[in-house]
């Protein structure tokens, strides 16, 4: 399969400490991310697992340049994402988007659904009609299981579930090559969980769609990954096909995490 | 009835501008002593308000009808009848909570020790300073908290989110209560330190033989600490049995989908439930489940359905069963 994103030794390092409260550790350093390097093809649901603090949020960022990496490489379809700047930079975003995990804070409440799934036109597609941009925010909106009447309405008018279906439409307007997904169902309860981990398998085969999942859950990333990673302070201990590592891990963390697994039945 | 809780027909009423509301509708359940019930339900199932009620935290405004009644070593204690002042000696002393987030449950600004200590001054106003001192260090000893007289000195920030559960729950515990209902506690926690606190809590229970009343999200985590589960859907309980039973042979169409829908480590099993729970100010006028049922029937619609018991002691609000 052809490889979509490659990731080399790439480095995220933040000062710790040194604010207005603390006492002589200026200058310490603490290295969220640390020399990560992985690829993922084509139609590849990427996982990266791992506990809070980890760093997979910090990498999820970097990967669309929301956060500014200190070293490393990141290559979308060959080019070198680090290098580009100003409109190079926004043309290839909108290859890459991103579903955030908390769909109450994700989506402005003072602006419309319509508006909301509609933004990302209005940036990249300027020249689109008034007529134009309705019909393909409709259609996506319908995609993701959402009717028209949603468009005038606010996001506080929504449960979790539809809001993080918002979020997605928002997501895949742009029709985008690579979808980051940080943690998109953690914030759900589980049956409304499970529709929106089946709508993006639906979405992924549809679009021909290129997954990064984050997650914390090894049972949420055991539905949908077919490779992962197991991060843990900033590196990756364990990189595979999903059922290797979840069937036959190596890595005594990937263990650990798997036998802390609580099981539905204790048998 | 030789249970430490007895709950009988509970039902809490809200008001909002659509008139009331009962976030918990005719609920009844049982624990003894050292007994644990895993209460499980997505949110707005009224599990939250159901332990505000048995904690007498409910908000000023709402109506609560019913019976609640705990075994004290004294007498049987009603609790939706007890005035505010009865409430300060039972809340802490004969029930006491460990909530989801610790750092927002814990004083910021006082350390470890210092606040179990307040907590056992409260109910035991006559030790000594000293006596209370060394009680509120063998609570933390107690929760697994290593190194306890160095760590009742420090402040919350200073310990890791694992630690801070578990000096919750030894504050919980440290003036001696019958029943300890904890609150998602472990829903903010790393799934390896989620595990160590489940342990925990059971541990905890068995030897002190106090009553738990588990409150999860999650099957999964309600598998490994209860005995018994209950399942709660727009304010009432419609399954409950002992664990195994009402895991592996769910009744209701509800408990079946959510067990459908809860991800394992097996790939392709997830079925999710259509639909979304149903408002409060709109419930159906039968089960309220029924119109996201795959098994629903005409009949469905007509009442919301009693309890049908399979067995002894496995029962479900469902007209199939």
């Amino acid at each position: 399969m052809e490889t979509l994103l490659t990731v080399r030794e790439l480095r995220k390092t933040y000062r710790r400490g040194g604010g207005v409260f603390s006492q002589g550790t200026e200058g310490a350093r603490f290295t969220a991310v640390d020399g990560v390097s992985f690829s993922v093809s084509r139609g590849e649901t990427f996982a990266v697992v791992g506990e809070s603090g980890c760093g997979k949020t910090t990498l999820a960022r970097m990967l669309l340049r929301l956060i500014e990496p200190d070293g490393g490489e990141i290559r979308f379809e060959g080019r070198d994402l680090l290098t580009l700047r100003g409109e190079e930079l926004r043309s290839q975003r909108r290859q890459m988007q991103m579903v955030f995990q908390d769909p109450f804070a994700s989506l402005n409440p003072r602006m419309r659904v319509g508006e909301i799934v509609a933004e990302p036109l209005t940036i990249h597609e300027p020249g689109l009609s008034a007529t134009e941009r309705l019909a393909r925010t409709t259609t996506i909106l319908g995609r993701v299981g959402l009717d028209k009447d949603a468009m005038p309405r606010y996001p506080h008018e929504f449960s979790g579930g539809q809001r993080q279906r918002i979020g997605i439409a928002r997501a895949l307007i742009l029709q985008p090559k690579l979808i980051v997904a940080d943690e998109p169902v953690s914030a759900l309860d589980v049956s409304v969980g499970a529709q929106v981990l089946l709508l993006l398998q639906e979405l992924q085969r549809e679009f021909a769609l290129t997954y990064v999942f984050i997650s914390h859950s090894l049972p949420v990333v055991a539905q949908v990954a077919t490779h992962i990673a197991v991060m843990r302070a900033g590196q990756f201990l364990e990189v595979g096909r999903a059922e290797q590592v979840l069937h036959q891990p190596k890595n005594n963390y990937t263990r650990e995490l798997l036998a802390a697994v609580p099981e539905l039945l204790r048998v | 009835m030789s249970g430490l809780l007895e709950v009988c027909g509970l039902t809490v009423e809200l008001p909002t501008a659509s008139g009331w509301v009962r976030p918990v509708n005719d609920v009844s359940l049982s624990i003894a002593a050292g007994e644990s019930l895993g209460l499980v339900g997505e949110s707005g199932s009224g599990k939250t308000m159901l332990s505000l009620a048995l904690m007498g935290l409910l908000p000023p405004g709402t109506r609560v009808s019913g019976e609640a009644s705990l075994a004290t070593e004294a007498s049987m204690k009603q609790l939706t009848a007890l005035s505010a002042r009865e409430w300060r000696n039972v809340r802490g002393g004969e029930i006491a909570m460990v909530f989801q987030e610790p750092m927002t449950s814990l004083n910021p600004v006082m350390r470890i020790g210092a606040q179990i200590e307040e907590t056992i001054r409260a109910h035991q106003p006559k030790l000594s300073a000293k006596e209370v001192k060394r009680k509120a260090v063998d609570s933390l000893r107690r929760a697994a908290v290593p190194e306890p007289e160095v760590r009742a000195e420090q402040f919350p920030h200073q310990l890791s989110g694992g630690l801070r559960q578990r000096a919750m729950i030894a504050m919980a515990l440290a003036a001696g209560p019958r029943l300890l209902i904890a609150d998602e506690p472990t829903t903010a926690l790393d799934v390896t330190v989620q595990k160590q606190i489940l342990d925990l809590l059971d541990g905890l229970r068995r030897e002190l033989q106090v009553g738990l009343l588990f409150i999860t999200h999650d099957l999964g985590v309600v598998a490994q600490v209860a005995e018994r589960v209950a399942v709660m859907y727009a304010g009432r309980i419609i399954e409950e049995g002992p664990a195994r039973n009402v895991l592996e042979r769910p009744l209701h169409p509800y408990t079946q989908g959510l067990l459908r829908a809860s991800p394992t480590l097996k790939r392709g099993m997830l079925t999710p439930i259509s639909g979304a729970v149903p408002q409060l100010t709109a419930l159906p006028p039968g089960c309220a489940f029924e119109p996201r049922c795959e098994l629903r029937r005409d009949e469905c619609t007509l009442a919301v359905p009693g309890f049908r018991i399979v067995g002894s002691d496995h029962a479900a609000r469902c007209i199939l069963v």
